[in-house]
């Protein structure tokens, strides 16, 4: 078939930032899969306690203490993580460069605080399924935030060698910032399951 | 801003349309060898590749189905020990569910939704070749550890306390669950690549109503994958975690619950069957048009019906759990949304039996396999009604009559359209057609061996056979029929072998193709047979439903893509109107080592827990390796 131009693409962008970026529907994708993880892990808990003659099972209801600063902390981090999105969207590379490594520590401290919620609950995943399913609550979260912590260490080294001062990268930080702002949506819910729906 | 921005683009806007092929092969072809090969991300080599692997999946849970056939064809036989039939149906399920069924849907998906679409690429291609990686090895673990005599044996739902720690000691369960979490992460890989694929890479003009009924059908497909696998993965991870950690979540005595398994396992597995049954769907509506010489009626009500079918889909799993006791109010619930799903069913069905009333059929052997699809499947969805009224369930469950009653819908609903969608497309695939004197043997012989076996096995439940049972004793009514249904399967494997002969052969020496065989208006068609690297020489522009009208001869395109490395179009959801331009990952072999650490960590999680935190280590590393820019010019963009 011989083709008829009807259309000229040159004049386009490379690399389309927010909707425009297939990555940017791709991060949204991965959050629903993850979404709906969540959604399950918390409708298995409510089907445990619906079944239990009391719940917590054979456990005082977890300290609140690990657990709510963890839940402030991942609260502020949200400003200068979207302080960093700005930034990327203007293609400030400095002030880039910084906010990453300030998100990289906002993301180390709350798994320092995560070592202290597991012995909160007072119990073990093994003892029972009370004990089995806050416990994979947890444990997933913890491995959100851990495999979002490991993203945003590579990107920084990446804004900060020879490749980070172009369009692609700077859409990566905007996608790991929407990421990081779905992992802590993603927590409000889990933590009131966890320490407040024992206390009813 | 660069500047290489616009105007050092290297427009081929001014070139020949040779040398636009010349530049474009260069640079989208994979390089020649094994390794060439081993790292390419052609979204048309991945998918051939996963196509040709779960077709010998099919093989060998055939060869499976033979086997259980010949052991029951007379009663008290000997021919298997009843260990050795527990894994034998317990593979047989599994294989065809998740290492044939669900793959070779997606794997269509993953080679015709970017020609449909108009595309040079799937979004994220080099997560596609680590998604097929990754279910080649789920495949290659199932069918070893059957080899070693290691295999499972629970059935393919793994029910709970038969597959917990208690009853099925050993690894049989856990290379269950293992396998399970392979293929699931491949499949969710590839659904978010169809999904962007289909939302971002669509040729300018093809707005939401103008998207091939086959696309919608995947893209709702990868919704539904998206929504569902997440519930059998939490299943089976925590099937895992009972076993090998001691968690509680099945075990009754500490607050666990067995029911438990079966919700989250069927919130899954009814999605499961329209995850298989809607690109049998889409595949049925393209096919039909092009065979009876008319546009498909009913494009609207059709997508619509779709829609609805996914998102009735799961309201309905707990119709597979009538007879485990649960509260009215429930059972009535659920009795009347499995009656609901039958609307859209009907409104799919008076679509296609419309369009073949207004118009003059030809009948070839897609439309020979179209035709016995509607047939089987009908009856397929009335037995399906029938099972949905709780009385009626609980006297079939677990007998022979279910069984009849979902090959009826899977091989019906989705094996007929496959094999359908093969005959139509292989020449699109390979540049050659495959023989119709062959295809009407194979369509005789498959339809008439398929009835011959699974009808009477109605019959057999209603006497009352059980399922899965190794064997049954002489004074039972049964022995005839299950002779009979012995000697039909043989038929029908026949029929599958006839296929299979005139794949191969055709592959080799059929008549060649040319571009569009059938005269078909859908995008692939708008390319050489077998499409180039590269897909199509300028992005196609559409501008109606029927995007190509295959009498003009001319194509309207786009022009100003780069010849000079790998560049995509990148459109609007709604409308596809340009937005960017975006480069597109170059080959490499990341994906296969990332796919490899994967398998060493999921595998060695079977005997030690630990294996989740050292495992990933090498993860990590291979993910870095692979998305690390290499300074290329693509990556600089
Ligand atoms: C090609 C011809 C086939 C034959 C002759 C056949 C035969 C059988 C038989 C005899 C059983 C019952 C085993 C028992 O309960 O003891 C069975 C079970 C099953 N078959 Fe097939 N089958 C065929 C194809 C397929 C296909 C294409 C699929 C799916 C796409 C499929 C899916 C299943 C499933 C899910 C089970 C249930 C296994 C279980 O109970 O764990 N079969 N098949
Ligand atoms: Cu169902």
């Amino acid at each position: 078939m011989k083709d008829r131009i009807v259309l000229d693409v040159s004049k386009l962008s490379l690399h389309g930032m927010g909707t425009a970026s297939p990555t940017w529907w791709a991060t949204g994708a991965f959050m629903l899969i993850e979404g709906s993880g969540f959604g399950l892990a918390i409708a298995v808990y409510f089907y445990l306690m619906s079944l239990a003659p009391q719940w917590p099972i054979d456990a005082p209801p977890p300290d609140l203490l690990a657990g709510t600063c963890l839940t402030g902390l991942l609260l502020i981090s949200v400003i200068p993580n979207m302080m960093v999105s700005r930034w990327a969207k203007h293609k400030k590379l400095r002030r880039v460069q910084l906010g990453l490594v300030v998100m990289s520590l906002l993301g180390i401290a709350p798994l320092a605080l995560r070592v202290f919620e597991f012995p909160a609950l007072h119990i073990s995943w093994d003892d029972n399924a009370y004990g089995s399913i806050v416990w994979t609550l947890l444990g997933l979260h913890t491995t959100h935030i851990l495999t979002d912590l490991i993203d945003t260490l590579v990107l920084t080294c990446l804004m900060f060698s020879r490749h980070g001062d172009n369009a692609r990268r700077y859409g990566d930080v905007q996608d790991n910032a929407l990421y990081w702002n779905f992992v802590v949506i993603a927590w409000l819910p889990l933590y009131l399951c966890i320490y407040w729906v024992p206390r009813q | 801003m660069k500047k290489d921005q616009a105007s050092a683009v290297p427009a081929d806007t001014g070139l020949a349309d040779a040398e636009v092929e010349r530049q474009l092969t260069t640079i989208w072809g994979s390089r020649p060898g094994f390794w060439g090969a081993v790292a390419s991300v052609d979204h048309k080599v991945i998918a051939r590749r996963y196509i040709v692997t779960a077709f010998i999946f099919l093989i060998l849970g055939g060869l499976l189905a033979l086997a259980m056939r010949l052991q029951l064809a007379q009663p008290e036989a000997r021919f298997i020990s009843p260990d050795r039939y527990n894994q034998i149906f317990t593979m047989h399920g599994s294989n065809m569910m998740f290492l044939f069924a669900v793959p070779v849907m997606e794997a269509i998906g993953v080679y015709f939704v970017p020609l449909m679409v108009g595309t040079r690429n799937i979004a994220f291609p080099r997560l596609n070749a680590f998604s097929y990686w990754v279910f080649l090895f789920g495949g290659v673990l199932l069918w070893l550890s059957f080899a070693l005599d290691t295999a499972p044996d629970v059935g393919w739902f793994a029910y709970v306390p038969l597959s917990g720690p208690e009853y099925s000691a050993g690894k049989r369960a856990d290379i269950w669950a293992q396998m399970i979490t392979f293929t699931e992460l491949s499949a969710l890989a590839v659904a978010v690549e169809i999904v962007v694929t289909v939302f971002k890479q669509r040729a300018p003009g093809m707005s939401l109503d103008r998207i091939p009924v086959l696309v919608w059908a995947m893209l709702v497909m990868s919704f539904l994958v998206i929504m569902a696998m997440p519930a059998i993965m939490f299943a089976s991870s925590t099937l895992i975690l009972d076993r090998l950690v001691g968690t509680q979540f099945y075990n009754p005595a500490e607050g666990g619950d067995a029911l438990l398994w079966q919700h989250l396992f069927w919130f899954f597995g009814h999605p499961e069957v329209y995850i298989i049954f809607l690109p049998a769907v889409g595949m049925v509506s393209t096919i039909l048009p092009a065979f009876v010489g008319r546009p498909l009626f009913g494009y609207l009500p059709l997508v619509m019906a779709m829609i609805a079918t996914g998102v009735l889909s799961f309201g309905l799993w707990v119709h597979h759990m009538f007879t485990v006791g649960l509260p009215r109010l429930g059972e009535s619930f659920f009795t009347a949304s499995s009656m609901a799903i039958s609307i859209p069913a009907g409104i799919q069905i008076f679509c296609w039996l419309a369009t073949m009333w207004a118009g003059r059929p030809v009948f070839r052997t897609p439309l020979l396999f179209v035709i016995g699809f509607i047939a089987t499947f009908v009856i397929g969805g009335l037995t399906g009604v029938m099972v949905a009224s709780v009385p009626f369930d609980t006297q079939v469950h677990d007998t022979y009559f279910v069984v009849a009653h979902f090959h009826y819908v899977l091989i019906g609903g989705a094996v007929f359209p496959l094999i359908a969608a093969i005959y139509y497309w292989f020449p699109k695939m390979t540049g050659r057609m495959m023989s119709e004197r062959l295809g009407r043997w194979a369509f005789w012989l498959i339809f008439i061996g398929f009835h011959l076996t699974f009808f009477p096995m109605h019959l057999l439940g209603l006497l009352g056979m059980p399922r899965r049972v190794y064997t049954y004793q002489p004074e039972l009514p049964w022995a005839g029929l299950n002779l009979f249904i012995s000697l039909s399967a043989v038929l029908l494997a026949l029929g599958f072998l006839v296929f299979f002969v005139d794949v191969v052969r055709s592959w080799r020496n059929g008549l060649p193709a040319g571009p569009n065989p059938w005269k078909a208006t859908t995008l692939e068609w708008a390319t050489s047979s077998p499409p180039p690297s590269y897909n199509f020489r300028r992005i196609p522009v559409v501008d109606a439903r029927e995007a190509l009208s295959p009498n003009d001869g001319e194509l309207a395109v786009a022009s100003g893509l780069r010849t000079d490395r790998r560049e995509l179009l990148v459109t609007s959801v709604v409308e596809a109107l340009p937005e960017a331009r975006e480069s597109s990952p170059r080959d490499s072999v990341w994906p296969l080592w990332a796919a490899i650490a994967t398998a060493v960590m999921l595998i060695w999680s079977m005997f030690s827990p630990w294996a989740v935190v050292w495992g990933s280590i090498p993860i990590a590393v291979t993910l870095i390796g692979w998305f690390w820019p290499k300074g290329s010019p693509e990556d600089e963009s």
